[in-house]
């Protein structure tokens, strides 16, 4: 065996060991998902179920809490989330990037300010004026923290600036308004950036744990991670088959829309990163 | 009715000067170079002209029209930038496409457009359609005009930008630079087909470059801008046979021009670098003259004529068609003169020759830079008399 073929083997191996590592959660998750009660807590240890109960824990996660409620309470507060974001850091990025305006430098400094400080940090006194404004255990509670992104508007910018000015130039010429410039042509040339944000977003506030229990109360307006945490500990207790089941069905729609936005997410990631 | 005329622009950043009192007027059909080093102001007088720039002062007036205070997409200017600024995620017809559109339809039919809804809207892209495939046609790119343009060849990508800026039907072209980021052959070949284009749509066009030899060549008219002024503003031959300024006749030709230092001397003649001009330049004897010659106005004689100056080879140059040969003092340190010569190689570097400067070929500069006349001697006391 030469070497360059002994060297990429043991590339190989060294990678797929990392990935089972970082994966290895995962699948014992998908494991225990699919074992009866009893095994769980069992004193021999088994990898496969003593019995096949198939999808019954599944099942159990669907009907023990209104799992797909919490879905769509989801679907919902991401999707509005993500809307806002992108409405208001496009103008503030574009406006950031390229305008000549006195005191920008200073609103740029807020930016990276914001950009450094712990969303955590934020719960205690985003509490105290979500419940000033009445918003508790509300949608608007949940998504109007979120509207203004910093690291939106500062990947947005970073991706203005990569627009030559020229280009902009040529669309006044062409007799473009400012809007239009923006929306028709600087969006789409800013697409990858833009693709990036948005699943960074969606997989920060899909899986966000904090925010909702700090401001929801109840069932009603739980986002998937809250709810099945809300509901599986009073129904389920430590029945960690039905947990893990449920735990996994949240997490599953990312992990396909990821699969599909994979090329473009890390297209976006290139595209910013190089230059 | 010229198609622009520039009067009295004046621009500062900050404290400078940036452009001083500029006047210019290009006439319909012609080609006007503005040439000058990188910082001269050229490119801001363009963008001034194209309404991307505000001027604090001045007035810029297309065809019949005061436009100094309109918007850039009010003038009706066609401009092709340095980087060509094509947009990237548009096809090569849509590119070209775009201003008509943002010229003949509203905002919301702009939104709505490929929907097509109502017949009015329909019928304006379909015109729309007709003058970009005319234009297409006219610049041989219909076949490749629904690429995007990163799958354009370098060629096609500058033809579909003057697409871009022509398919509005004005009358003022802007140039900025459109060939500085392509080499050297392709340049040659670029710059012609912009004279072609340019001459067969029969529009003005202004042509920013700091590239002498292309100012030179496509050019009807030059003007040298250096440090925020329009030095000289002239056919090509006038501004290489007869620029008004030593710093004109310095920054045109390549290689540049031979300055020699010299004086005046009480019997009308100039002394400069061991040759004597039988030339008056109406200045005092004994003042400071520099004489400027240009490389090929400098002829090499091996002859032992005592009344040239003896110098040395110092360094040859063959260029394939002629040659530099490079012209140092007797000690052979440090070029005084560097010649054009037919057959360069026929001299080796250490060879001692003699050379001539014909007193017409000659043209002289007093200290402040400024053309003197150098009328011929006998001439000149005619005059007198």
């Amino acid at each position: 065996m030469n070497r360059a073929r002994f060297a990429g083997l043991a590339r190989h191996v060294v990678l797929v060991s990392g990935a089972v590592l970082v994966l290895s959660p995962l699948l014992w998750a998908i494991r225990i998902s699919l074992l009866p009660a009893e095994d769980v807590f069992s004193p021999t240890f088994r990898l496969l179920p003593s019995r096949w109960i198939g999808f019954e824990n599944y099942a159990r996660a669907l009907t023990a809490s209104p799992l797909l409620h919490f879905l769509a309470n989801g679907v919902f507060v991401c999707v509005a989330i993500i809307v806002c974001q992108l409405l208001v850091a496009i103008p503030a990025a574009y406006v950031l990037a390229k305008a000549r305006v006195p005191g920008l430098g200073l609103i740029w400094l807020a930016v990276l300010v914001a950009l450094v400080v712990p969303p955590a940090a934020l719960a205690l006194p985003l509490f105290i004026m979500a419940a000033g404004a009445g918003l508790i255990d509300t949608y608007a509670g949940l998504i109007l923290p979120w509207t203004i992104s910093p690291l939106g508007i500062f990947l947005l910018r970073q991706a203005f600036l990569r627009v030559p000015d020229e280009m902009i130039e040529a669309a006044r010429l062409d007799g473009l308004g400012e809007g239009e410039i923006l929306v028709r042509l600087l969006v789409p040339m800013i697409s990858p950036a833009i693709g990036a944000l948005v699943i960074i977003s969606l997989v920060a506030h899909w899986n966000d744990l904090l925010w909702p229990s700090v401001v929801v109360t109840s069932g009603a307006k739980a986002t998937p991670p809250f709810g099945v945490m809300l509901f599986q500990v009073q129904e389920i207790g430590s029945d960690y088959g039905p947990l893990l089941a449920g735990a996994l069905m949240i997490a599953a729609p990312l992990l396909v829309l990821f699969a599909l936005a994979q090329r473009r997410f890390l297209d976006g990631m290139t595209w910013l990163g190089s230059k | 009715m010229p198609a622009l005329s520039v009067r009295g622009v004046f621009k500062s950043f900050g404290s400078g000067a940036v452009l001083a009192d500029i006047d210019l007027t290009v006439a319909e059909g012609e080609i006007v170079s503005l040439l000058g080093p990188s910082g001269c102001g050229k490119s801001t007088l363009l963008r001034i002209v194209a309404g991307l720039e505000r001027a604090d002062r001045g007035m810029i007036q297309i065809g019949s029209r005061d436009v100094s205070s309109l918007p850039p997409g009010a003038r009706n200017v066609a401009m092709v930038f340095q980087s060509l600024a094509l947009y990237p995620h548009l096809t090569g017809r849509q590119n070209i496409a775009l201003p008509l559109r943002a010229r003949r339809l509203t905002r919301l039919q702009r939104m709505l457009g490929p929907l097509r809804l109502s017949p009015s809207v329909r019928s304006i892209e379909r015109e729309i359609d007709g003058a970009v495939d005319d234009i297409a046609g006219r610049l041989d790119i219909e076949g490749v005009i629904d690429r995007v343009p990163a799958r354009l060849s370098g060629g096609q990508r500058q033809r579909v930008a003057i697409g871009r800026a022509l398919v509005r039907d004005s009358r003022l072209l802007l140039l900025d630079e459109p060939l500085s980021s392509l080499d050297a052959k392709v340049r040659v070949q670029a710059r012609d087909e912009i004279v072609q284009i340019q001459r067969a749509f029969g529009v003005a066009c202004v042509f920013v470059t700091h590239d002498q030899g292309e100012a030179l060549a496509i050019s009807d008219r030059v003007a040298v801008m250096l440090g925020g002024r329009v030095a000289q503003f002239g056919t090509p031959a006038e501004i290489y046979r007869d620029p008004v300024a030593l710093a004109v006749a310095r920054f045109v030709g390549t290689p540049t021009i031979n300055v020699l230092d010299g004086v005046a001397d009480a019997s009308g003649r100039v002394l400069a670098g061991g040759f004597a001009f039988d030339a008056r330049v109406g200045t005092t004897t004994g003042q400071k003259v520099s004489v400027a010659v240009r490389p090929e106005n400098v002829r090499i004689a091996a002859g032992q004529d005592d009344s040239r100056p003896l110098l040395r080879v110092a360094r040859i140059e063959d260029h394939g068609h002629d040659g530099l040969v490079h012209l140092a003092g007797r000690d052979g340190r440090q070029t005084l003169l560097v010649a054009r010569a037919g057959r360069a190689l026929a001299f080796r570097p250490g060879d001692e020759v003699r050379a001539a400067i014909s007193a017409d070929d000659a043209l002289y500069f007093s200290e402040d830079g400024s053309r003197l006349a150098g009328l011929p001697v006998a001439m000149a006391a005619y005059a007198r008399g």
